[in-house]
């Protein structure tokens, strides 16, 4: 962190800042690794990064992580097929029928900011201990964002492309699918992008907090077993798997708009 | 003539009770109704779907003892506290990256990222660095909200109008100067909105941690009436704390002068 803190004018040139931020972070784990070796840092709190990572390969073939991988990934996209479904199907009820926005609009916005997934107790109760309890509070957890984004990619429809269709006399049926979907369908896409990271946030920690399915159970079993450069892995891994998901949903949106 | 002129555009612009709120009232009692039939009718496991006499008066059980206001006040210790780290921690960091092109290529990237990871798996490490009490609780939700107000800042640094950057040098005010004076007031609403993500996101670390492992606070208390199957004392304790959050969230939003609480 040092060296970036302050580049010489003359490196600000030289050196890329992606090259920078790499070797700050290189420079990070050999720092612990060594302040961990002569003992400053305790390895029973801390395991060295050269452990963990020797611990990689271990925990991905012992623990089945390509099996939970699957899991928790097939969870998330169950929970995006519903969010696709209810999340843009009650966001166009809303836009169809004015009333039905106005009454319930600041309602959903309020379960934006509501912690639902504390609701995970009640859940486990009415689902049980199975995959459904993490589908479903994934599902609804991410409710919300997916329902505003297609109400708000409906509304900001430019009003030149309504009149268009108004002109050409379009049934509301017509006008809906020619006009209005294909219009709001990139914010609807920012919805479901943000739902679905939702999901997976919460079926991740779902599964972590009630020990049962996937990537979540994986961390919880290992710090359970005391297994500290397995959990550490197991953490990386997880969020190499949650950034890759990110990255994934974000080049689909910049594929499904190319002209932004 | 003149009288009923002037009375009647009042009377249809502003009847009594508007088309929304009667819409509303229906739909909230539509719902209360359908619950109760729900609760009585025994399709469901029994208190899976408590009766909403039930749930209120565990609501009134819950909010006339002390014993949940104690709880309540180590939560909102946690977050308040959580808040003020990872809030501090995150305008620091959001300022530094959002004033230097260089830092922000080099580093904002991995914020960018690791923001939207799951930020609970992180509990066990934070078990073993600060221990089963508040420390672990505060740790996660200081993890949770710092990211969200890092970015913000930052962004909200880099969409300062230049005139006003201008302005402050032109009159050779000092970098505290500049970040009192110039970039913090102008940075007003992205901060507000920063800290209302980041107190969305700590307030839910906080609780789920709880839930994990703890003996006091809110989260406790919810999973232990889930451990005694108390599910109306669970449903009253949810709905009182999604009150709250609701409230919180609001609060925060209004004092920074922003509108509504929508936070997409």
């Amino acid at each position: 962190m040092t060296d970036a803190a302050a580049p010489r004018p003359a490196m600000r040139r030289t050196i890329p800042p992606q090259v920078v931020g790499l070797s700050s972070l290189v420079a990070f784990f050999l720092s612990m690794e060594l302040l961990i070796q002569t003992g400053v840092i305790n390895r029973f709190i801390v395991p060295p990064p050269s452990d963990i990572i020797g611990s990689f390969g271990r925990v991905i073939v012992e623990e089945n992580v390509f099996g939970r991988f699957l899991l928790t990934l097939s969870e998330c996209l169950i929970a995006g097929v519903l969010l696709t479904v209810v999340g843009v199907g009650g966001g166009v009820l809303m836009h169809r029928f004015k009333l039905l926005q106005q009454a319930c609009e600041t309602w959903v916005a309020a379960m934006a900011s509501a912690p639902i997934v504390l609701m995970y107790p009640l859940f486990l109760v009415i689902f049980g201990r199975s995959m459904w309890t993490m589908i479903m509070m994934g599902f609804v957890a991410a409710l919300p964002p997916v329902i505003l984004k297609t109400l708000e990619g409906l509304s900001s429809t430019r009003k030149v492309l309504v009149n268009v269709g108004r002109s050409f006399n379009l049934t509301p049926s017509q006008q809906f699918w020619k006009i209005l979907f294909p219009a709001a369908l990139p914010t609807i896409f920012v919805g479901i992008r943000l739902g679905l990271i939702f999901a997976l946030i919460n079926i991740v920690g779902v599964e972590f907090l009630i020990n049962f399915g996937g990537l979540g159970q994986l961390i919880n079993e290992l710090a359970e077993r005391y297994d500290l450069p397995g959990t550490y892995a197991a953490i990386c891994f997880v969020i190499l798997v949650s950034i890759l998901f990110f990255m994934t949903l974000e080049k689909i949106e910049r594929w499904l708009r190319p002209f932004d | 003539m003149a009288e009923t002129l002037r009375l009647k555009p009042a009377a249809v612009s502003a009847p009594a009770v508007s088309q929304v709120t009667v819409l509303r009232v229906v739909i909230i009692l539509t719902l209360l109704a359908s619950w109760e039939l729900l609760a009585r009718s025994g399709w469901l496991y029994r208190d899976v779907v408590p009766s909403l006499f039930a749930i209120s008066r565990a609501i009134f059980d819950l909010l006339s003892h002390g014993e949940y206001y104690f709880h309540l006040a180590v939560t909102a210790g946690e977050i308040g506290t959580a808040l003020l780290i990872g809030g501090l921690a995150g305008l620091a960091v959001g300022i530094l990256l959002g004033a230097n092109r260089y830092l922000a290529k080099a580093f904002e990237p991995y914020l960018y990222y690791l923001g939207p990871t799951p930020k609970i798996i992180f509990f066990p490490i934070m078990i073993m660095w600060f221990g089963v009490g508040p420390g672990s609780k505060i740790a996660l939700g200081t993890l949770s909200c710092f990211f969200p107000v890092a970015l913000s800042a930052a962004a909200g640094m880099r969409g300062i109008d230049k005139v006003l950057i201008r302005v402050g040098k032109s009159f050779r005010a000092s970098t505290w100067q500049m970040v009192t004076k110039v970039y913090l007031p102008a940075m007003r609403h992205p901060i507000i909105n920063g800290v209302r993500l980041g107190l969305g996101v700590a307030l839910i670390g906080t609780l789920l941690a709880e839930t994990k492992l703890s003996n006091k606070g809110i989260g406790f208390l919810i999973i232990n009436a889930y451990s005694t199957f108390d599910m109306p004392r669970m449903y009253a304790m949810l709905i009182v704390l999604f009150v709250l959050s609701i409230g919180a969230n609001a609060l925060v939003g209004r004092l920074g002068g922003l509108d509504g609480i929508k936070r997409v």
